[in-house]
């Protein structure tokens, strides 16, 4: 479907091939392959759920894969967890630092393989060894202090430090420098380049294009479980990179909406200036009924934070929210419910199911706390109320009465829109509604926001993946580094929509 | 059938309970014997029912608590000061008026007891204010008033044991309706009422959504801190009844000991009852029954003849045998020792 570049496959350092993988009835990856030079940064690209981390966890030994080859070196590999995986010189650091703060340096960097002699551990050796791996990445630091009395950045080095042990040939880093100031990365890249003379071969993942551009030889895209390709970063502009990311065929299927409100109303919910420190720049944003808004952004660029502003989960510092026209201050999210809001929010384990409860439970949930503790819902109206809503959203369930966390997570998610719709809201927002599940549920879920929509609710529209966002929204405000960077009539194309989230390298 | 009864969840309590009465009767061949007399019924059966309501009031109340996720270990010296500050109160003197020979009461009684009461409510208000406002951990936030409350409950009775001399008062902790002692009637009367507003109003749904995923619970716009703080009121109210139920009984108030060690038995009732310590799904009548298989347990200990000074190692020994029988893992690996394996069969 693009171009490949194939020629130098034959010196890869770790090859890749024909490499699938399916969890249950999902194909997350399909007959992909990838080559690493040693000597050379790789970029892995692709939007969330391309399966990315899937390929890593295949590399690495966590998740064995189902058909391909993997070669390192020439020699076929078959790596079944983490540590073989690093026995055979493949280092990982991933995007979470999984190390010991009440530790010291030279522990984190040994801890579970303590060089011995005799009974004892070796102190004098560990400490040696520990300075030395650590001047291997230009870090002369006091391995002996304990490492929460280092900046994340010398974490992160201490991270790799340990991943690389002596003889490692190939280093794969997750998302190394969502983490890290704009210095730190620098010191990283300059830490990366070193190892990358040294004859390393480096994969390389993260959302950031100007990073990817700044460091990477070589770029492989991925898109929905299968390779689009390998580019150099001079056959590939950021602009055709998002491009790649995103596919273009997704942008001749879309669905065009144009029940766009064509005379400009009172919004139903309108935020001036609405901040938070350390979390939201000052944004404004208005959403009128029926209409969808999207919010397209990368993580951390001040979605989720704007979300739950609006949604009285987090209290603003600054700003006035409208609803209805009505100024008012949110500061639970009861308050924003009694005004005819509702959220299901990202963290659908941790703030939207309560586990142990039946679906029946959890669909009355929200509405029985709109209507107080007196006005008690019967079980029988609670069921009526869960039944109908089983069945409209068609979610999989023995019955009401089986606990939500025996559900799948397509079917958790629609029975907390269930929670929601039954609350009769005027504005709905969904974070990330369709992250984490099956692709079918995925476009149930959709149909079902586009339905309500034109049934006259208004949607605030969050997620990280450009072509539902595109496809959905009646107008799609853009957010980056946590502030509102634009606002785009629905339908925008989603090149524009992309560059706009990674604009700096653009 | 039989499996149906062994797989629900009050099979075990009431087995145990069953089992310690049984016992009892082996050493006591009238234990089990109910009198009737002067209107009463007597026996030992209703003795133990009228001392463990103390201890069912207060379970009720920790049981509610603990299925926020939350621990009252308050509930002992709330016990103490309820039952100190209504000793007081009550008090009694006798006068001789005309001949006749009357006691009265230092404050009227209906007052004396509500401001028991009131002060009971407002240290269960305290408690779930440091909880759900200042999100303190529920067991430092109750250890404070745990600590400082038998301070002030003998601050109350200034250090000495208060009696109470007003023979109405007696009524509570002794008296009889329908010939049952009136304390049982109290916790029957609170068991059930808290029952009703569980089941009648949104508040059980509510509890069990804040023990299992509080930060859910708000999402979905319940009243948690709200709730959260009524719940340690309703337990503080508990422990103040009990503390009536308390000092009514022995006609006096004991800032050091009435009410000692009752936030364990408590926790302990609650856990018997198959209510899980981290929060959620709760049982009421398992509580209920845990309270009563303490209150059998001590006066088994004393109705035997244990001698008093290895009464507590007792206690505990029963108490760790009766967890363990409670246990689905235990009882699954018991069943590996006893039953031998089928001839053949590979272990």
């Amino acid at each position: 479907m693009s171009t490949t570049r194939t020629s130098e496959a034959g010196t890869a350092l770790l090859a890749l091939s024909g490499i699938g993988k399916r969890f249950g009835a999902i194909r997350v990856l399909e007959g992909v392959s990838l080559a690493l030079r040693a000597g050379e940064v790789h970029a892995l690209m692709g939007q969330n759920g391309a399966g990315k981390s899937t390929l890593i966890k295949v590399l690495t030994g966590v998740h064995p894969a189902d058909e391909g080859e993997i070669r390192l070196g020439g020699v076929p590999i078959h790596p079944r967890s983490p540590g073989e995986a690093q026995g055979l010189g493949i280092a990982t650091v991933y995007q979470e630092v999984n190390l010991c703060p009440n530790l010291s340096v030279a522990e984190n960097i040994f801890a579970g393989r303590y060089p011995r002699r005799g009974w004892r551990i070796d102190w004098a050796r560990v400490n040696r060894e520990a300075a030395a791996l650590l001047e291997r990445l230009q870090l002369r630091i006091d391995v002996t202090r304990l490492l929460a009395s280092y900046p994340v950045a010398v974490q992160q080095m201490v991270a790799i430090a340990r991943a690389l042990g002596m003889r490692s040939r190939v280093l794969i880093l997750d998302e190394p420098t969502s983490s890290l100031d704009k210095d730190e990365v620098a010191q990283l890249f300059a830490v990366l380049r070193q190892l990358r003379g040294e004859g390393l071969a480096i994969l390389f993942v993260s959302h950031f294009l100007d990073e990817v551009y700044a460091i990477s030889d070589r770029i492989t895209v991925l898109r929905n479980g299968q390779r689009v390709g390998e580019y150099t970063p001079a056959e590939l502009p950021p602009q055709a990179l998002v491009a790649a990311m995103i596919g273009r065929e997704l942008s001749a299927e879309r669905l065009h909406r144009n029940a766009a409100p064509a005379t400009p109303r009172e919004p139903l919910l309108a935020a001036q200036g609405i901040a938070r420190r350390g979390s939201l720049e000052p944004v404004d944003l208005a959403i009128g009924a029926g209409e969808v808004l999207g919010l397209a952004g990368l993580l951390g660029s001040g979605r989720t934070e704007l979300a739950r502003l609006l949604f009285g989960m987090d209290r603003a510092d600054a700003g006035e929210l409208r609803v209805r026209g009505r100024a008012v201050r949110l500061e639970q999210p009861a308050q924003a419910i009694a005004l005819g809001l509702a959220m299901c929010p990202e963290e659908r384990k941790s703030e939207g199911i309560v586990a142990d409860l039946s679906v029946r439970e959890n669909i009355a949930l929200a509405l029985q706390a709109r209507m107080g503790v007196w006005k008690h819902l019967s079980r029988r109206r609670q069921l009526e109320i869960a039944d109908g809503y089983i069945r409209a959203l068609g979610i999989k369930t023995a019955d009401a009465e089986t606990p939500i966390a025996q559900l799948s997570g397509g079917n958790q998610q629609k029975a907390l829109l269930a929670r929601w719709l039954a609350t009769e809201p005027s504005l709905l927002i969904l974070d990330e509604p369709t992250r984490g599940i099956d692709v079918g549920a995925k476009q149930e879920i959709m149909d079902e926001i586009l339905r309500l929509a034109r049934g006259g609710l208004a949607v605030l529209f969050i997620s990280s993946e450009i072509d539902e966002v595109a496809r959905l929204s009646d107008r799609i405000a853009v957010m980056r580094a946590r502030r509102k960077v634009a606002e785009l009539p629905g339908g925008a194309d989603e090149r524009t929509i992309g560059g706009l989230i990674a604009s700096e390298a653009a | 059938m039989m499996r149906r009864l062994l797989a629900h969840r009050m099979f075990w309590p009431l087995l145990t309970l069953v089992l310690l009465l049984a016992l009892n009767a082996a050493f006591n061949p009238g234990f089990l014997q109910l009198r009737w007399r002067d209107g009463h019924l007597y026996g030992n059966l209703i003795d133990i029912l009228n001392r463990a309501a103390p201890l069912v009031l207060v379970s009720l109340g920790m049981t509610m608590v603990i299925a926020t996720r939350g621990i009252d270990i308050s509930v002992g010296a709330v016990v103490a000061i309820s039952a100190a500050i209504a000793a007081l109160m009550v008090g009694g003197q006798l006068v001789i008026h005309d001949g006749v020979q009357t006691v009265t009461s230092r404050f009227p009684m209906p007052l004396a007891l509500a401001a028991a009461l009131g002060v009971a409510l407002l240290c269960g208000l305290w408690n779930g204010l440091l909880v759900a406002g200042l999100g303190l951990q529920p067991i430092i936030a109750t250890l404070i008033l745990m600590v400082a409350g038998r301070g002030i409950a003998q601050l109350i009775t200034g250090g000495q044991i208060i009696t109470v001399y007003y023979p109405p008062y007696f009524f509570l902790g002794n008296g009889h309706l329908l010939g049952l002692p009136f304390s049982v009637f109290v916790a029957a009367a609170v068991a059930l009422a808290l029952h009703l507003a569980l089941t009648r109003t949104a508040l059980g749904l509510f509890v069990q959504a804040i023990g299992i995923n509080p930060a859910a619970a708000r999402m979905a716009g319940v009243p948690q801190k709200l709730i959260t703080v009524g719940v340690y009121a309703f337990c503080g109210l508990c422990a103040g009844v009990a503390g009536l139920l308390v000092s009514s009984n022995v006609k006096s108030a004991d800032g050091n000991n009435a009410g000692q060690l009752m936030e364990l038995d408590a926790i302990l009732a609650v856990t018997l009852g198959g209510t899980l310590l981290n929060g959620g799904r709760f049982s009421l009548a398992g509580s209920v029954l845990g309270a009563l298989i303490i209150q059998t347990l001590t006066s088994t200990i004393y109705s035997i003849g244990v001698p008093p000074e290895v009464n507590l190692v007792v206690k505990a020994g029963v108490v760790f045998a009766v967890m363990l029988l409670q246990s689905a893992e235990f009882r699954q690996a018991l069943r590996g020792w006893v039953s031998r394996p089928a001839p053949g069969a590979v272990r």
